[in-house]
């Protein structure tokens, strides 16, 4: 077999235990609080500017910026909640969409007035792992690990917990949660506030291998929503799929054709899914 | 009645008069403001019935590109180009159209569906950067004042093109407005299920409005290609550009004929006020201002500035927005 197209699916796999964390945290916004933030990946992209400015500007050591990063964005997320989608709650799915779309304007301009369009790298190089003629670069190894223990994490959470309980409760059904004596907006705050820390985690582990700038979330933003609804909007499993797929063939296409090309692939692909299985590949 | 027509005529002849008296500068801007009230008003033909595309780029990529593409490679002239943008862009609406309508992909869905169209016409034109430039964009060949090629450095020309088909886009979006087409489609974005029960050919009626939206915002992709001589692929097709469609329309109001138009009107004024007061080292305060009045637009004033009069107006004129 063709050592560079093995090197370049093994790279597709590591790329896509960071986009099926981010899918996880969309997810879990949308099967829970029912809207989708299509602003996601600019949170992401405000918790990289976050990485970038405590470790390589303020030089704060990489672990405590890495958690003030998760932290903070976790906030950014309760914001978001608390200023944008609760006002707007019983609105028409389609107001909160385009009201998470003004965020995404107001971040990246934002980001474009504080920070200029520069890219700024942390200017961490971790080391490249040679295993038998296939190269690897250990940082997407290590984002590969810590995005697989976050999703255990997650779940553990989800399945362990009062809150956890809760919160699958109510995306199973949002009428009856009331009754059973859950607070319906702890919840909504909570995962919120989950769906937020997930995003920074991402933007840590993107921050290791990628220079930041105000429109990143541009690039792999429509991306995750991709990967999201081709594994079911809400479903976790499914959006864990999906990602393995989706990175399979931006790999591979990007090996076999371009980089953009095989982009082209995977959105030609996902509207076509969109049209013969609207509930996703492994819905019911 | 009488008294809108006096001032309908009144407003054209200020239009018609304003080349003549404003300097080159404002002249840049009112072309600016026609050309993206065109095309806004081109995406509240369908938004307003809750179609709600967020890859309206996708149209204005093809528009721009195609005839500029002819014209630099085979010297096809951009009367012929053009209709041939707005053809192919009428029939990508309608390859998209079709089965999201037929398979009832609507509100969030379609937005997403419509949202990946964009992007691969985005990256499309960046992966065949031979021929197009990539992300650097292209310049279409400048032969000075032709209406052979359609080039005009006379701002005047464009002033008045840009009028037409602004005055063009106007008719049409009041054409459906007035036409049996709207009650349907009103009805459609009310209750699919119950609109199709009574006999309404659902896909059809959305089909017809998708096309008649592609195929205007090709024309308008095009004009500003020819305007501005310089394409770039995220300037026509970027999320950015298909997203500041949605605002504009949004925050003019897109149930009233004139709503898109202040939309420009408004936006324009931002990115030219603030630029024009902080200077060019403040890039992204306009946009800044413009995301969190798209907030605000969605969370307090659905129906738009101008829909927010006539409410205003008149209390309960009128059936309630079609969200």
């Amino acid at each position: 077999m063709d050592m560079f197209l093995l090197e370049a699916a093994i790279n597709g796999l590591l790329l896509a235990g960071v986009l099926a964390l981010l899918t996880l945290g969309l997810n879990l916004i949308f099967g829970v609080i029912d809207v989708v933030w299509i602003a996601y990946a600019d949170l992401v992209m405000c918790g990289m500017y976050a990485v970038y400015w405590l470790f390589a500007v303020y030089g704060w050591p990489l672990p405590l910026a890495f958690a003030v990063s998760v932290l903070g964005v976790a906030a950014l997320g309760m914001m978001v909640h608390v200023l944008i989608i609760a006002p707007i709650l019983s609105s028409a799915p389609i107001n909160q969409l385009l009201a998470t779309g003004g965020l995404l304007y107001f971040l990246q301009s934002f980001a474009t007035l504080l920070f200029t369009t520069d890219f700024r790298n942390i200017g961490v190089r971790l080391p490249i792992i040679e295993i038998g003629g296939i190269y690897i670069s250990y940082s997407r190894l290590l984002a590969f690990g810590v995005a697989l223990v976050g999703a255990t994490a997650l779940y553990l959470f989800l399945k362990r917990t009062y809150i956890g309980t809760a919160i699958r409760a109510i995306a199973q059904d949002r009428e009856i949660i009331g009754l059973m004596g859950v607070d319906q907006r702890r919840i909504y705050l909570v995962t919120s506030a989950i769906g937020g820390a997930l995003a920074g985690l991402g933007a840590c582990l993107l921050a290791l291998q990628y220079d930041v700038h105000p429109f990143i979330g541009n690039t792999f933003g429509p991306l995750i929503f991709m990967i999201c609804v081709l594994g079911g909007l809400g479903n976790m499993i499914g959006g864990f799929v999906a990602a393995f797929i989706i990175s399979q063939i931006i790999a591979i296409g990007g090996y076999y054709f371009s980089t953009e090309l095989s982009y082209v692939l995977a959105f030609m692909l996902f509207i076509v899914l969109m049209f013969i299985r609207p509930q996703g590949i492994v819905g019911r | 009645m009488n008294a809108r027509r006096i001032g309908a005529l009144t407003g054209l002849g200020v239009l018609l008069a304003l080349p003549f008296v404003t300097p080159a500068y404002f002249l840049h801007l009112l072309i600016q403001i026609l050309l993206w009230g065109f095309i806004y008003t081109a995406w509240s033909t369908m938004g307003r019935f809750g179609l709600v595309s967020l890859g309206h780029g996708a149209f204005m990529g093809v528009g721009a590109y195609v005839p500029a593409l002819l014209w630099n490679y085979y010297d096809v002239t951009p009367w012929l180009g053009i209709p041939l943008g707005i053809v192919l862009s009428a029939l990508l609406g309608l390859i998209i159209g079709y089965p999201c309508f037929r398979l009832k992909v609507v509100g969030h869905y379609f937005a997403l569906v419509t949202l990946a169209l964009g992007q691969v016409v985005l990256l499309s034109i960046v992966a065949a950067r031979d021929i197009t430039g990539g992300s650097l964009g292209m310049t279409p060949r400048s032969i000075g004042h032709s209406w052979y090629a359609l080039q005009f450095p006379e701002k005047g020309y464009f002033y008045a093109i840009a009028l037409l088909v602004w005055l063009g886009g106007l008719l049409v979006w009041r054409w459906i407005d007035r036409g049996i087409g709207r009650e349907a489609l009103e009805a459609i974005s009310d209750d699919e299920e119950a609109a199709a029960a009574v006999g309404i050919d659902v896909t059809r009626e959305k089909l017809r409005v998708t096309v008649i939206s592609a195929a205007l915002t090709a024309l308008g992709g095009a004009l500003f290609g020819q305007y501005l001589m310089y394409l770039n692929p995220e300037s026509v097709s970027g999320i950015g550009v298909s997203l500041q469609i949605v605002f504009a329309a949004i925050a003019g109001g897109m149930y009233a004929m004139l709503g898109p138009t202040v939309g420009a009107l408004l936006t324009i004024a931002l990115t030219e006020g603030l630029r024009v007061w902080f200077g060019a080292n403040f890039v992204g305060a306009a946009n800044a201002i413009y995301g969190i009045l798209l907030i605000l637009f969605v969370v307090f004033m659905p129906r738009g500035i101008l829909g927010w009069f006539e409410m205003a107006r008149r209390p309960r004129a009128g059936p309630a927005p079609a969200e």
